[in-house]
């Protein structure tokens, strides 16, 4: 584990503080970071528990109305609002745990009607006074790119090391016994419902914190903007394409394929949109468990 | 005003359940979640647009040369992509995944052919077929307007739209209920191992039935012009969800169920649209989860789903 520290969690870390002297595009990198939190999130909870949530970004969204609004209503401090952003996350996780009794595909649908009702909710004209409705957030007071910059970084690095704790736990390896059978994992002395609700609840904590720092770093947005279906998407193909239940894999694959996407998707969407599906049906007919799975093949054991 | 929502939301459900149709078919099949539904959906209202502004050809006719083209374009797609999907640990959870990628490609290849820009038919194109087809049972000819239905008026689109889509629920039926591969196809959705250890012939039932839920998507889609608004490359991923909502709130596999999950959506839609307008919206996905959650079998359900 302290070998995985070293040789993942400090160079990744490294990376993203050194790069800003040197790179200009800082919200390129900013976006680096924030994909990266997303895809590690997400893998907590599709890796280590098999549940896949096509709705993540209801957390995200729900971190960054959370922070807005402290800021704009109480006029809380950013580092209080981000906890409360995060809080406000992990609530809406508790709400929904209930869909954890679905599975499979039923439990994907659910929490995407979720997010989306959420968007619907928080974009709603009626609520104007409160949300802003669908004319979207200004954060113009806290606005603080060197300081919220450090902080994703910050966030990266704690949900790089819950990862890294995961894979090489008790904890980690109960989750992937209940992925794996649930009723075989229950006889061998596991919580399957507490730990899956710990897993459920840790990977909306780490989306709550990315979207609370993304809204003090863009600190103007709309409702579409942190409730886009984009970002769960986004972040499912990444840990599908490096390989799930693994640290590096997320990684490479936010690493490859957002680069792809920074080299041709902003100017030509719909030609990376095409690479993109046809990446993903490749994928999965051909290689559906990632790219670390071509190292696990030839019987490298991935961290 | 109530029963105006009443009834419009009936023609608005029917309409709903045809949209849900061949995802069910599909789902309760072969277990494949055919994220690309609402893609194929809205493939089938370009080619209805192409075919109108082209060739003049009503949407009516449209309907069946939507629904053979299609079952054509979905009968080789089973084999290239189904078989190998089935063969894998969890053929669920990866459909999802794979149709989900189909979607982006044909949303991608479709906006990079004809861009973003909104197209919509003409609205009374429906009504004259509704005018000729009420001419032909009436003796005389009907004049192309509005149709009245105890008191309140619709748009002639919304009432043929309707129309057809009740038929297409009906024929459905009766293709699972009076037909030998229908019956076939039954078999399937209850057993599939013990549909193969009795000898069917299960790729070519379950690839009839995957071309027969592309080619319903595409008869849906013609109609869309009129009963979702103008069509766009990007309309398909809201339209899957709704399909889902439909199905959910019905059962699986038998389509009277999706018709009743339709209608049930179909109403309450409305109704939201008449008294909260502004919060219509939310409904789908409330409803959605909360009968996820309390019935997972759908309101009709008998057999018990994993859920």
């Amino acid at each position: 584990m302290a070998r995985h520290l070293l040789l993942i969690l400090l160079p990744v870390v490294a990376a993203f503080a050194i790069l800003p002297s040197v790179y200009t595009n800082h919200l390129m990198l900013f976006n680096f970071i924030i994909f990266m939190t997303l895809a590690q999130g997400l893998n907590v909870i599709y890796g280590f528990t098999g549940y896949l949530p096509f709705g993540y970004v209801g957390f995200f969204g729900a971190g960054s109305y959370g922070f807005s609004l402290m800021v704009i209503h109480l006029q809380a401090p950013p580092f209080v609002a981000l906890l409360i952003g995060a809080a406000a996350a992990v609530a809406l996780a508790l709400l929904l745990t209930p869909l954890l009794r679905l599975s499979g595909v039923y439990f994907s649908i659910a929490n995407l009607a979720a997010a989306l009702a959420v968007l619907q909710v928080v974009s709603n004209p009626n609520l104007e006074e409160i949300t802003k409705g669908p004319y979207g957030i200004s954060l113009r007071g806290v606005f603080n790119p060197t300081l919220s910059y450090g902080t994703a970084v910050a966030v990266l690095a704690a949900t790089l090391a819950l990862v890294i704790y995961l894979r090489n736990s008790h904890f980690g390896m109960a989750l992937k016994a209940i992925r794996e059978d649930p009723i075989s994992a229950g006889m061998a002395g596991i919580n399957v419902v507490r730990e899956r609700v710990v897993a459920w609840l840790l990977s909306a904590l780490i989306a709550g914190l990315a979207g609370g720092v993304f809204a003090w770093y863009v600190s103007v947005f709309y409702p579409e903007t942190v409730f886009s279906v984009e970002f769960s998407v986004f972040a499912i193909v990444f840990v599908l394409f490096g390989g799930n239940a693994t640290v590096i894999g997320p990684i490479l694959g936010v690493v490859i394929l957002y680069g792809i996407y920074n080299a041709v998707g902003i100017s030509t969407p719909q030609y990376f949109q095409l690479i993109y599906g046809v990446l993903i049906m490749g994928l999965v007919l051909f290689l559906p468990n990632g790219l670390v799975s071509l190292l696990q093949r030839w019987g490298i054991d991935v961290p | 005003m109530f029963l105006y929502s009443l009834l419009a939301g009936f023609l608005f459900g029917l309409y709903f359940s045809l949209i849900g149709l061949g995802l069910n078919l599909v789902f309760s099949v072969m277990r494949v979640v055919n994220l690309a539904h609402g893609d194929f959906l809205m493939l089938g209202a370009f080619l209805a647009y192409w075919l109108f502004t082209l060739f003049a050809v009503n949407p009516v006719p449209a309907v069946a040369i939507a629904f053979a083209g299609f079952v054509i374009v979905g009968l080789p797609l089973y084999y290239l992509l189904v078989p190998r999907l089935l063969r894998a640990e969890n053929p669920e959870m990866l459909s999802f995944i794979l149709f989900f990628g189909l979607s982006q490609v044909i949303e991608a290849v479709t906006t990079i052919a004809f861009g973003t820009s909104e197209r919509s038919i003409p609205g009374d194109q429906l009504g004259r077929a509704v005018a000729v087809v009420a001419g032909l049972f009436a003796g005389h000819t009907v004049e192309n307007g509005p149709v009245e239905l105890l008191g309140n008026t619709f748009p002639a689109s919304w009432v043929a739209s309707g129309i057809v889509s009740g038929c297409a629920v009906l024929l459905v039926y009766l293709y699972l209920y009076r037909t030998r591969l229908g019956y076939l196809t039954r078999a399937v959705m209850d057993n599939r191992a013990e549909a193969i250890a009795t000898g069917i012939d299960v790729h070519r039932v379950c690839a009839v039935a995957f071309g027969i839920g592309i080619g319903l998507a595409a008869v849906a889609g013609v109609f869309a012009p009129f009963m979702l608004g103008s069509i766009t490359p990007a309309m398909g991923t809201e339209v899957t969800v709704t399909a889902f909502a439909v199905i959910v709130i019905g059962s699986l596999g038998n389509p009277l169920g999706t018709a009743f999950g339709g209608v049930i959506y179909g109403i309450s839609y409305m109704l939201m649209q008449s008294y909260y307008s502004s919060w219509a919206n939310v409904l789908p996905y409330v409803l959605l989860i909360v009968i996820l959650l309390l019935r997972p079998s759908g309101l009709l359900g008998r057999q018990v789903r994993r859920a």
